[in-house]
């Protein structure tokens, strides 16, 4: 009991730490800005140590982070549980060969790429990001894991919008949220 | 490549982890691909540790680290030491009041930029990237700091190109870094 009270309030620490940034990037969106939660070395670490509780017995061997703000999380969760970490990135970041996958946007389509060789068929995936919107982004980072033969264990994200409701599964995998945004 | 100091087996390992890919981004470039080196849990542990071990008793309470690599490097170091993460990012990325800082590429300019408010006068802070090439990037992560009136202890890369002249470019502002790229 005592350790759900501890727990509640770190993340109610961690959910107070995140600013929202009203018409960012266009007016009527509110953006959940996680660099606040970052200026709070305690919330930063309690965030973390929240992921790493979780995971360090799952057999995961692979942490795949969702540039750029999916590395600030993704590689600290990497370290401590001693997995590989992977960065998903923006065309023609990734400097050798490439599988590339493309997914919508509200307008228009965008891309998400990963370094051939850097996983193998045995390993077992976490996805990282920061937040969840429309699943647009993690939904092509579960495809480009699973093309190459890997075994996406979870999703994690420190923030999950308000829309869809309710939501706990992307393309079947289990959804992991610390904070949800009002 | 080659290490600073051959004495600490680690420097090997690191070296050696770190891939070279010719023609990246254009013909002629040398590209330094740390990613090789987050595929092996020890190294990137190790990596860390360095880091670590020079900072942590010197009261420095800002990481900051230049987008996006830096964001992969910076956030352990700081939950290391107890530091604030600061990220420094490309523009029209931060969603807050932002102070700016542009810099000079091969073929015109780009713009770095930093929340208002994420740094307070008298902070001692660490600047974090994969690597130094001309120092650009670096200067300007610099200049935005010491503009908010911040004390830059050191600049801090895992890889320098000595050719490029970087450390020059910093004048008398301490660069520490793990390996050079011969």
């Amino acid at each position: 009991m005592a350790a759900c009270k501890e727990k509640d309030a770190k993340l109610e620490a961690i959910a107070s730490s995140i600013r929202v940034v009203p018409n960012f990037p266009k007016p009527g969106i509110m953006f959940q800005d996680i660099t606040t939660l970052l200026l709070n070395p305690k919330a930063f670490r309690n965030v973390v140590e929240l992921f790493v509780d979780r995971y360090i017995d799952k057999g995961i061997s692979v942490v795949a982070g969702v540039e750029a703000r999916g590395f600030i999380f993704g590689a600290p969760i990497a370290l401590a549980i001693g997995a590989k970490f992977i960065p998903l990135r923006k065309p023609r970041k990734l400097p050798g060969e490439v599988i590339s996958e493309k997914y919508d946007l509200e307008y228009g389509t965008d891309c998400l790429e990963m370094h051939i060789g850097a996983v193998q068929p045995e390993d077992r995936a976490l996805v990282v990001d920061d937040l969840i919107a429309t699943g647009g982004t993690l939904c092509a980072a579960i495809n480009l894991l699973e093309r190459a033969g890997v075994e996406v264990v979870e999703c994690a994200c420190v923030i999950k919008l308000p829309e869809p409701k309710g939501r706990e599964r992307l393309k079947g995998k289990l959804l992991h949220i610390l904070v949800e945004s009002h | 490549m080659a290490s600073q100091d051959d004495s600490d087996p680690r420097l090997a390992r690191i070296a050696s982890s770190i891939r070279v890919i010719p023609d990246f981004p254009k013909p002629g470039i040398m590209f330094q691909d740390i990613t090789t080196l987050l595929l092996k849990p020890k190294v990137f542990r190790d990596t860390i540790d360095m880091f670590v071990e020079r900072y942590k008793d010197k009261e420095i309470s800002v990481v900051a680290g230049v987008e996006a690599r830096g964001f992969i490097f910076g956030p352990p170091i700081a939950l290391a030491i107890g530091a604030k993460f600061v990220p420094m990012r490309k523009p029209n990325k931060l969603p807050g009041k932002v102070i700016s800082e542009e810099y000079s590429l091969e073929y015109g300019t780009d713009r770095m930029e930093m929340h208002v408010g994420a740094v307070e006068p008298g902070e001692r802070a660490l600047i974090i990237d994969d690597l130094i090439a001309t120092g650009g990037t670096l200067c300007a992560a610099m200049k935005l700091l010491e503009n908010v009136g911040a004390e830059v202890y050191e600049c801090a890369c895992v890889i320098e190109l000595p050719e490029l002249n970087g450390r020059k470019r910093l004048g008398d502002r301490p660069l520490f870094v793990l390996v050079e790229a011969v």
